[in-house]
């Protein structure tokens, strides 16, 4: 993770993309690009963004704000369920009734990325950050 | 095991065949599940109900209506609460003037003409899910071939042969060939004499031949015998047209580079082997077929928001959806078909092994296209009459209508059939729209004509299914051994049923096994606990 925020930081293009993804946050969903298809039979979706666009929006809906039918996709928008990181890390690895796990699809990094990204936007704000290490230790 | 007490199971059917003849054979066999594939008993009949007592069937799917319908016929009282305005919950085709609104709100029209559907769900039935097909039967549930291998359609991989699509036939047949090529060789070479006697070696050689269609020196090559199995590059014709020519095999080493034999044992699977059947018109035929049996027993949108048993009975509170009123019924009894990913999130009353149960099996993603096209270009340009195209790319495959062979009009195809992860989950993430623009650009490497004659499509992602949140129940080795148990077993007055609470997941037959099962028990234990009372 760290190293990855100094890179953001010297990295013009990088910097350009994070702009340019929260200027996409902020259109509404049917200006969103298509989620990435990956290729091969695993998730290869690397960032935060992307992890929850190819993956958690399907149920908890594109502005992660859930949805109601004969049962509900709890919303991650302001869900203060997120401000302990291992509840939706321990979540994502193990699933819970409706909830695929998918500690046999995802790596560590990659869980780490998707939950720290829920866990900064769609109006959360917890500053900590999950490691990757983090993760290992919940599987 | 020690030497000499072992008795295989061929053993001790061939002496249960001699001694007490083919009948006993034939129940033994059943026993021990060699010959009949599905248990179902098509004897099955429950004995008379208890004067009064009444079941409550939450979920009227093809597993809620085989309760439903087992349950009345022997004098149950019987009520059906469902969510939706239909009947069949999975069981479901979307034709020509269906509306369809999935979670998030996004709602698709589908335009669909000239008898085209799809079925977002189960399309297929196999020959040896017997339950199914006898309430088919009983249900005038009118059925067709279902085309599962068709040697003239598509593998594809974009990794192969410059991304050109081959026949299904070349790629079977050129595998077969090849590998009957090599091992004549390690035979002749006597690669083998440890594992064969010679007399075994030269049978093989032959059933090699015949296997691999290679010419008299063991060799698979351009040859007649060939161009029998995989096509002519010029095909036999009439009066003075050009003479028959046989066409080239693949090289060996690209084919098995290009791991297109991969789709060639989608066929041979159990559940896979001709015959398959698909009822006329789209699979909701099964669903109508058992509507008009308990239609009257349906108490429709009704969305169940909890379950109450206590000794005297249960209890349901539902919101009847055409009027936003909360309702209850009550019963003395109560079977629940509701999918899993729905019943984890209503209160129950049950014990601790039951609740576990039901949070501990997820529901899988799967995505389906149905795709109209202006003309059966597929038939009309490519001589693929049903069946289905398999690809490496993410929609993994194309399924071509069974139904209206040669139809001049336009016609539907499954533009893909995605299950699990990863694209089941990102495909379902996208919006209808933009899974329809997706599948069609894929499959356009299949089928240049796409393009040009694409009309348009709906795509259903089973996670954004309002009433099933998901498409089938996934269980695990783990999870199975630790749960299953106690899924199905009966909670004081509850017991439930579903293709979750069966071996045969995502199958209706598992569904109507479960149900038959499961009214088969709880009408046992409603019979023992009125002797002891």
């Amino acid at each position: 993770m760290k190293r990855i925020s100094i890179l953001t930081i010297i990295s013009l293009g990088l910097l350009s993309l994070s702009m340019l993804a929260s200027a996409r946050q902020a259109n509404t969903i049917a200006e969103h690009e298509p989620p990435e298809l990956s290729v091969s039979f695993q998730f290869e979706e690397k960032t935060g963004q992307a992890l929850f666009e190819g993956i958690c929006q399907g149920c908890h809906m594109p502005a992660g704000e859930g949805a109601k039918g004969a049962a509900a996709y709890p919303p991650l928008a302001n869900n203060p369920k997120l401000a302990g990181a291992a509840y939706p890390v321990y979540l994502v690895l193990k699933g819970q009734g409706g909830m695929p796990a998918f500690s046999r699809n995802l790596n560590d990094e990659q869980v780490a990325e998707v939950v720290n990204y829920v866990r900064s936007h769609f109006g959360n704000q917890y500053a900590d950050k999950v490691q990757a290490t983090d993760v290992a230790k919940l599987r | 095991m020690q030497q000499g007490e072992h008795i295989t199971r061929r053993e001790l059917l061939g002496w249960i065949g001699k001694t007490a003849g083919a009948a006993a054979m034939y129940r033994a066999m059943t026993s021990l599940s060699l010959a009949a594939e599905s248990t179902f008993d098509a004897s099955y009949q429950l004995s008379q109900a208890p004067k009064g007592s009444s079941i409550l069937i939450l979920g009227a799917g093809v597993a809620g209506m085989t309760a439903a319908y087992e349950l009345r016929k022997a004098g149950y009282k019987v009520r059906i609460l469902e969510y939706n305005n239909r009947a069949g919950g999975r069981c479901w085709t979307i034709r020509g003037g269906d509306t369809f609104t999935e979670l998030g709100g996004a709602t698709q029209h589908c335009q669909f003409e000239d008898g085209g559907y799809l079925n977002p769900g189960p399309w297929r039935i196999p020959y040896h899910h017997r339950a199914i097909l006898h309430y088919c039967h009983k249900f005038g549930v009118k059925l067709e071939g279902f085309v599962q291998v068709n040697y003239n359609a598509y593998v594809h991989s974009t990794q192969a042969f410059g991304g050109k699509p081959q026949r299904y036939r070349a790629i079977q047949s050129d595998y077969q060939g090849h590998v009957g090529e090599l091992l004549s060789k390690c035979i002749q070479q006597g690669a083998l004499d440890q594992e064969l006697t010679s007399e075994d070696a030269q049978r093989l050689l032959e059933s090699l031949r015949d296997w691999g269609a290679l010419d008299k020196n063991q060799q698979y090559k351009r040859s007649l015998e060939s161009s029998l199995r995989r096509g002519f590059a010029v095909h036999p014709g009439g009066g003075l047209m050009p003479e028959r020519e046989p066409s080239e095999p693949l090289d060996f080493s690209a084919l098995l580079e290009s791991q297109l034999w991969r789709s060639i044992a989608q066929g041979q699977m159990d559940d896979h082997q001709t015959q398959i059947f698909q009822p006329v018109g789209g699979m909701d035929g099964v669903a109508k077929g058992f509507e008009r049996q308990v239609k009257d027993l349906i108490t429709y949108q009704a969305k169940v928001t909890r379950i109450q048993q206590s000794d005297q009975g249960v209890t349901v509170t539902y919101d009847d959806l055409s009027s936003g009123q909360s309702q209850t019924a009550q019963a003395d009894y109560c079977i629940c078909t509701l999918p899993l990913s729905i019943l984890s999130q209503i209160p129950l009353d049950a014990g601790g092994p039951m609740q576990a149960a039901i949070r501990a099996v997820p529901s899988n993603a799967a995505v389906k296209f149905g795709l109209q096209f202006k003309r059966r270009f597929w038939e009309q340009d490519e001589a693929i009459y049903g069946g289905i195209s398999y690809t490496d790319l993410p929609i993994r495959n194309i399924a071509y209508p069974n139904y209206d062979f040669g139809s001049s009009g336009k016609g539907v195809l499954l533009g893909g059939y995605i299950w699990g992860a990863p694209n089941g989950f990102e495909f379902t993430s996208m919006t209808p729209a933009q899974r329809v623009a997706k599948a069609v650009e894929m499959g356009a490497k299949i089928h240049p004509q796409y393009l040009q004659e694409f009309d348009n499509g709906i795509a259903v992602g089973w996670h954004r299914v309002p009433w099933s949140h998901g498409c089938c129940g996934v269980w695990t080795q783990e999870s199975r051994a630790a749960h299953y148990n106690n899924l199905c077993q009966i909670d004081g007055r509850i017991v439930l049923a579903g293709e979750h609470a069966s071996y045969l997941n995502a199958w209706q037959e598992g569904a109507i096994l479960s149900a038959l099962d499961a009214s088969k028990r709880l009408h046992q234990h409603i019979l023992a606990s009125k002797e002891a009372a």
